[in-house]
């Protein structure tokens, strides 16, 4: 199979033969800049698309289906328009503040999206603490979104902010607990050791016994909740607040929010891939040689997207099924239930890596 | 600390991720300047609230909970952000490791169990 890195490598040593090393990290550089831009905003209108064909099938709707063949071009004439639209400029919001929001939400989830494991050795940044820098990186979006709110100086953007605060760092504790869950059990917390732990075809949540099925469950929901999704989507609760905290923002400025938006959910999905089924690794069931034969030969990254994409349908899917909680409601789940369950379940990992039941 | 492609730095990397984040709102609110109409009319630049100008001050005051919920974060973060180095290392540090941790995390429980008994998880 071509392997990604043996073209990599090639490229490198063309690059170092007739440049400087210095100018050859330069260029790389700028190549990796222009592929995650490019490989950003193609997934990201994919998934403007996906949404919106799913949520039509669970509505019995058709959806967009008049631009392209299916529809698919719809999002890239959405993108157009948005692109064609005025950037009001108010005279009563704080212009710094309001200007720099966008800035930050979309630098918080390019960083996350290039530190996921898009295939056997094919990821961007790769820390030794990968995860921890990922939940840390994460959570200057929630600077971006309270100071949108906060700076657009309007009331309904002033309290769709505080509840998407509140939500956000919330559910946050709850991710990282249940990430600690799947830390202690795989004993480190470089993403790519992580796949490479999991590539035998044994998931961590295979492997990890019932304490992984509780953090997985555990996980999916705080993802949900701080991807402002689904449920838990009262930031931008439109029948009561317009838009929630991008409500002032109009023009490609509404639009990073939006992009950012689904972009988060991609990675959400994949560290939930990452984490418990295995990031790249293709499915394994031991014995059935000529079964995982198969299965090693769809490559790797596909292996990666295929996994989030169909998390990210279980996390649509939550949106047409549940109704919206109300702001006590959801800071009781996670305060009184989840948190407790998490911590109950991180001793119960403890056990379990402890006594070796784990397989 | 090199990355798998190119032998890069990773925090050169990581360097490069988030200007790539800023470049791309860059490029696009230049591309939109360019290309986006502009028309001029003093009820645009108002807030979009309920049609009719809006009352009182909207950066105002508001409800103490979230401050509550703030304050409850950061302490629970904090102490989890302490958990991740005895979680990686869980095995190495054996017993010895457990029995500390098991303290440090008695503490943490206490901490919630406290905030419960005073009514600081009730949304008022």
């Amino acid at each position: 199979m071509l392997e990604l890195s043996h073209g990599a490598e090639w490229l490198n040593q063309w690059l170092l033969s007739w440049c400087a090393p210095w100018a050859a990290v330069t260029i790389e550089c700028v190549l990796i800049g222009v592929l995650l831009l490019l490989s950003y905003s193609v997934l990201a209108l994919f998934y403007i698309y996906f949404e919106r064909k799913v949520c039509a099938a669970f509505q019995c709707r058709l959806g967009p289906n008049r631009v392209g063949p299916w529809g698919v071009l719809q999002s890239v004439a959405d993108m157009f328009k948005i692109l064609i639209k005025e950037l009001i400029s108010l005279n009563h919001i704080d212009k710094f503040l309001f200007a720099l929001a966008p800035y930050l939400v979309i630098l918080a989830s390019m960083l996350c999206f290039s530190m996921l494991p898009w295939g056997s050795g094919i990821q961007i940044i790769d820390f030794n603490i990968g995860i921890f820098f990922l939940l840390a990186v994460s959570s200057i979006g929630v600077l971006g979104i309270l100071l949108a709110g906060w700076s657009s100086n309007n009331k309904f953007t002033l309290i769709g902010a505080l509840r998407s605060g509140a939500q956000m760092v919330s559910y946050e504790l709850s991710m990282g607990l249940s990430v600690i869950t799947m830390v202690a059990f795989a004993g480190t917390m470089s993403i790519s050791e992580m796949c490479q732990l999991q590539s035998d075809g044994m998931w961590f949540i295979f492997s990890g016994h019932i304490p992984a099925i509780i953090a997985f469950v555990i996980f999916i929901i705080a993802g949900t909740a701080e991807t402002n999704r689904g449920p838990f989507d009262l930031p931008e609760a439109e029948s009561e607040l317009t838009a929630g905290y991008h409500t002032e923002y109009s023009g490609i400025h509404f639009g990073f929010f939006y992009l950012a938006e689904y972009l988060n959910l991609f990675i959400v999905s994949g560290v939930a891939a990452l984490l418990f089924f295995g990031g790249w690794a293709p499915l394994h069931i031991p014995g059935w040689d000529a079964f995982n034969g198969v299965m090693d030969w769809i490559p790797s990254t596909i292996w990666f997207i295929g996994k989030a994409i169909v998390l990210s349908f279980i996390i649509i899917w939550f949106k047409w099924t549940f109704p919206r909680l109300r702001i006590d409601q959801l800071l009781t789940l996670e305060w009184k239930y989840l948190l407790p369950i998490n911590l109950v379940n991180l001793v119960l990992m403890v056990l379990v890596v402890c006594y070796g039941l784990h397989f | 600390m090199v990355s798998l492609i190119f032998g890069i730095q990773n925090s050169t990397l990581a360097v490069v991720g988030a200007l790539t984040g800023v470049a791309l709102v860059a490029l696009a609110l230049v591309l939109a300047g360019l290309i986006s109409p502009r028309s001029f009319n003093p009820q645009k630049g108002e807030a979009y609230e309920c049609g009719i100008p809006t009352r009182g001050e909207s950066m105002a005051q508001f409800h103490v909970g979230y401050y509550l919920y703030a304050i409850l974060f950061l302490m629970f973060d904090v102490e989890t952000v302490f958990l991740y180095p005895w979680a990686v290392n869980m095995k190495a540090l054996g017993t010895d490791g457990l029995l500390c941790i098991a303290v440090f995390f008695g503490i943490l429980v206490l901490g919630l169990v406290y905030a419960w008994r005073k009514g600081a998880l009730e949304w008022k």
